[in-house]
């Protein structure tokens, strides 16, 4: 239910979300984030633009990566979430502890 | 107005259960921000119940029902025959403490407590009910 794709751009590798990110489907982006840590690069935008809808299960493999962006000096930033996906980083305070910009070119500046 | 909905404990159920109360919460002239808010509070407790309580054994089932009270609110109750956790009781725990320990779980039933007025745990002979509350303007 949930398809992420992560393709290079220059200086920065842009993965993309498309789909529900749920308790069945959360494990495919928790695989792609941890494939994108060890690829060993530092930089990355993720397109919220087609998350259609996340729950707990996937706000946890963001913030189960938080010290992991931290310890090796990766830069990641969400953006183009629509307004009710925004909502629920927001309920949990979320989007203070993580970069969410609205447009791909904010999030580019923002990197 | 009384909607029922019976889903056997399978995770990749999560999604029908939504569409559920979307279609429910569309009806009744919720905003689509409360109604998607609603809506993953729904999924949180029942992806708790499907594959904490359940373990994910598809021959186990939950029941979902939904009461909506005109200018009153919205009662969902999540029936089930497994002992519920009392998510009243769920001490939250801090965000800081889930970042520094990599936890992935554990927020879920924050949202719960977040976007809900009430959670009350009935127990029955047969069964344990967990009610969620909303009270909000409904047509």
């Amino acid at each position: 239910m949930v398809d992420v794709k992560r393709i290079q751009e220059g200086n920065y590798d842009l993965i993309t979300i498309v789909g529900e990110v749920d308790a069945s489907s959360s494990i495919e982006l928790d695989n792609a984030i941890a494939e994108a840590i060890q690829s060993g690069n530092k930089a990355f935008l993720v397109d919220c633009s087609s998350l259609e809808y996340i729950s707990s299960a996937g706000l946890g493999v963001f913030m189960s990566y938080i010290e992991d962006f931290k310890k090796n000096d990766i830069h990641i930033v969400l953006f183009g979430m629509n307004e009710k996906v925004r909502n629920v980083f927001e309920i949990l305070g979320l989007d203070q502890l993580l970069t969410i910009r609205g447009e791909k070119e904010e999030a580019k500046s923002a990197l | 107005m009384k909607y029922s909905y019976k889903v056997p404990c399978k995770k990749e159920k999560l999604r029908d259960i939504r569409s559920f109360v979307k279609e429910i919460l569309d009806k009744h002239g919720l905003s689509e921000i409360d109604a998607s808010t609603l809506v993953l509070a729904i999924d949180e407790v029942c992806a708790n119940l499907i594959i904490h309580a359940h373990q994910c054994n598809a021959k186990d089932s939950i029941e979902l029902q939904i009461i909506v009270k005109h200018n009153d609110g919205i009662i969902f109750d999540i029936i089930d025959k497994a002992e519920i956790f009392d998510i009243g009781q769920y001490e939250e725990p801090k965000l800081e403490d889930i970042i520094k320990k990599q936890r992935k779980g554990g927020l879920g039933l924050i949202l719960v407590k977040r976007i809900m007025d009430d959670i009350e745990i009935i127990h029955d002979s047969s069964k344990n009910i967990c009610r969620l509350t909303k009270r909000i303007d409904v047509i």
